[in-house]
């Protein structure tokens, strides 16, 4: 990195790049607060939190057991990126809603990181000759899918938990190629400059690299302070954004994230929603009492199955959250409903299967999901009619809906039509 | 590097001035591509124009508008201050601001209202409140910090030698 003085001879090269008018000359970029110090210490931050996003986000993934059914695999070609993904627990049942409280709030607090970051090191985007060999060619390709990655990662999640699809495709594949192309640059930039960032960070050496400026105003505010500010915007955003997690009061908190702020309802049914029944376009009149027949299918055959059927069956009781990919979730919600198991033991199948739910939908991803036997299984799982000691409302899913311990929300089927018991695969 | 190179002197001269550079830093970057092109394969399978936009064109947009835009900002605010000659107080303003912005940044969608339509139809919630909240939240900001700045000025008073006024 250090650099020897410039040689007379290539001096006047160097003046005609000096012209300070362009930011390819290091004379253009003023702030005294460039420096390896800065970089490497915001670079460090990002190291450790884009682990954590990366490893969630991996893990949120395989929450949708994509292997299972086509229904539940928005990205059927994945290959070779879907190499580490396993039978999803049913326990803790707050897994999921931890991964991805963990997953969004993380990530929108690192957003200010991530924009001193990229702030500390733009002279380097404009860096004259391109290149000074090729392995530094390389790195300044990888670069740019580094940059690139990163903000279309941010991007594209920021947005989703908005519900702003104005990203080009599915979110799924998106974000999560996306994913792995910006992974596959920030190994190789975490390779090549965490030996730096670390020597620079212990203060062993004091480096003064092609990020201080040669010629810097006068200071406005010192390095220490300026990383202040980059804490404090990730502590307001941590601080306006972590209660979309929780009920109540801390859901309060969350004054500006998307399902923040207070509930949709009161009551037993007043909590949060992720899809309506008018956005699902559920006609009450087929879910009325004379219409709408649960039709379970298995090894022994078909049975069509009222709700005052369902009703007289065993009823159990669960406390278990809802949890959004989208990152907010609910506390423990009280159903009551019929266990899946049960279910599965009325249409032949003593042991558990997989099941293939049906909703009665119209359209939108996720009308049909896949669960695995172990979901199935679970004493917890079951295919709740009352929430909170009443009948589920329209919006969460009446006549009956699927609830499984820490599944991801839209794996928890509601306004459910048909269940179709067996092996998937 | 002990290759023989081809008679030439002009050739020589290329590879006198590009050097091939760490063997080592090649064989991980060449490591890193391919992974990111397994990856890209499949993230450009749809609408790769599209996506191709997005990912350049985050990165454009920030270096090249986003990044000079609150450089710009900031500057045309140190200056303000030293013009009426309250350079100590820039921090009162700046801090506030960018913290402000910062929240825009992040949730505009839902405090322009942009998604208020698909946010009514899924969360069956409006998005009524966000701008009153952000501008709520701006007010907090920037009260804060005139209080911490009042609170200073008046310690500030008190530890100043009467020979100073």
């Amino acid at each position: 990195m250090g650099r020897a003085p410039v040689p007379a001879a290539v001096a006047a090269y160097g003046r005609s790049m000096r012209d300070q008018r362009l930011p390819t000359s290091p004379d253009f970029w003023r702030s005294p607060l460039r420096g390896t110090w800065f970089t490497s210490v915001l670079g460090l931050v990002l190291l450790a939190g884009i682990t954590v996003l990366f490893v969630t986000g991996l893990l949120s993934y395989a929450a949708y057991n994509p292997d299972l059914s086509p229904v539940n695999d928005q990205t059927p070609d994945k290959g070779l990126l879907g190499f580490y993904l396993f039978s999803w627990p049913t326990r803790p049942a707050w897994l999921y809603r931890l991964n991805q409280g963990v997953h969004v709030t993380l990530g929108i607090t690192l957003i200010p990181v991530l924009l001193a970051k990229l702030w500390s090191v733009v002279p380097k985007l404009f860096t004259l000759p391109p290149a000074r060999s090729l392995a530094h060619a390389l790195e300044r390709i990888s670069l740019l899918l580094l940059v690139g990655g990163g903000l279309f990662e941010f991007v594209t999640g920021v947005l989703n938990i908005q519900l702003d699809y104005v990203f080009p495709g599915s979110f799924y594949p998106l974000h999560f190629y996306g994913a792995w192309v910006f992974f596959a640059a920030f190994v190789a930039h975490a390779v090549l400059k965490l030996p730096a960032a670390l020597r620079n960070v212990r203060g062993l050496r004091e480096e003064r690299g092609e990020l201080h400026a040669p010629r810097p105003d006068p200071p406005t505010v010192s390095r220490r302070g300026a990383l202040g500010l980059v804490g404090g915007g990730s502590l307001l955003l941590f601080g306006t954004t972590v209660g979309h997690s929780f009920d109540g009061v801390a859901r309060q908190t969350a004054v500006l994230a998307p399902h923040g702020g207070s509930e949709p309802g009161s009551g037993p049914n007043g909590f949060q929603i992720n899809k309506t029944a008018a956005y699902a376009r559920i006609d009450p009149a087929e879910t009325a009492a004379d219409a709408w027949r649960l039709v379970l299918t298995g090894r022994t055959g078909t049975l069509r199955l009222s709700r005052a059927d369902l009703a007289r069956l065993p009823l159990y009781s669960s406390a278990l959250p809802i949890a959004c990919v989208e990152g907010w979730s609910t506390s423990n919600q009280w159903w009551r409903g019929v266990r899946l198991r049960d279910l599965a033991a009325l249409v032949g199948h003593d042991r558990p299967t997989d099941v293939y739910v049906e909703s009665l939908q119209r359209h939108g991803a996720f009308r049909h999901a896949a669960l695995r036997a172990n979901q199935v299984g679970d004493e917890r799982s079951l295919l709740a009619l009352y929430v909170n000691g009443e009948d589920l409302d329209p919006d969460h899913g009446f006549p009956a809906r699927v609830i499984v311990p820490a599944a991801p929300g839209v794996l928890n089927t509601k306004w459910v039509a048909r269940l179709t018991f067996g092996d998937l695969r | 590097m002990k290759r023989r190179i081809p008679a030439g002197s002009r050739l020589r001269a290329m590879q006198r001035r590009i050097p091939v550079g760490s063997p080592l830093q090649i064989l991980l970057l060449a490591c890193s591509f391919a992974l990111a092109g397994y990856a890209a394969v499949r993230l450009l399978a749809g609408d790769w124009l599209g996506v191709t936009l997005w990912f350049v064109g985050a990165a454009l947009l920030h270096d090249l508008v986003l990044l000079p835009l609150y450089s710009a900002a900031d500057r045309a605010l140190v200056r303000g201050c030293a013009a009426v000659g309250r350079r100590e107080r820039l921090l009162y303003v700046r801090v506030p601001a960018a913290l402000s912005l910062l929240l825009l940044l992040i949730w505009a969608p839902l405090i322009t209202g942009a998604v208020d339509r698909s946010y009514r139809l899924a969360a069956g919630q409006s998005t009524d409140g966000y701008l009153a909240r952000w501008l709520l939240m701006t007010a907090l900001l920037f009260a804060g910090s005139a209080a911490v700045l009042a609170l200073r000025l008046r310690r500030a008073a008190k530890h100043r030698p009467p020979a100073a006024h």
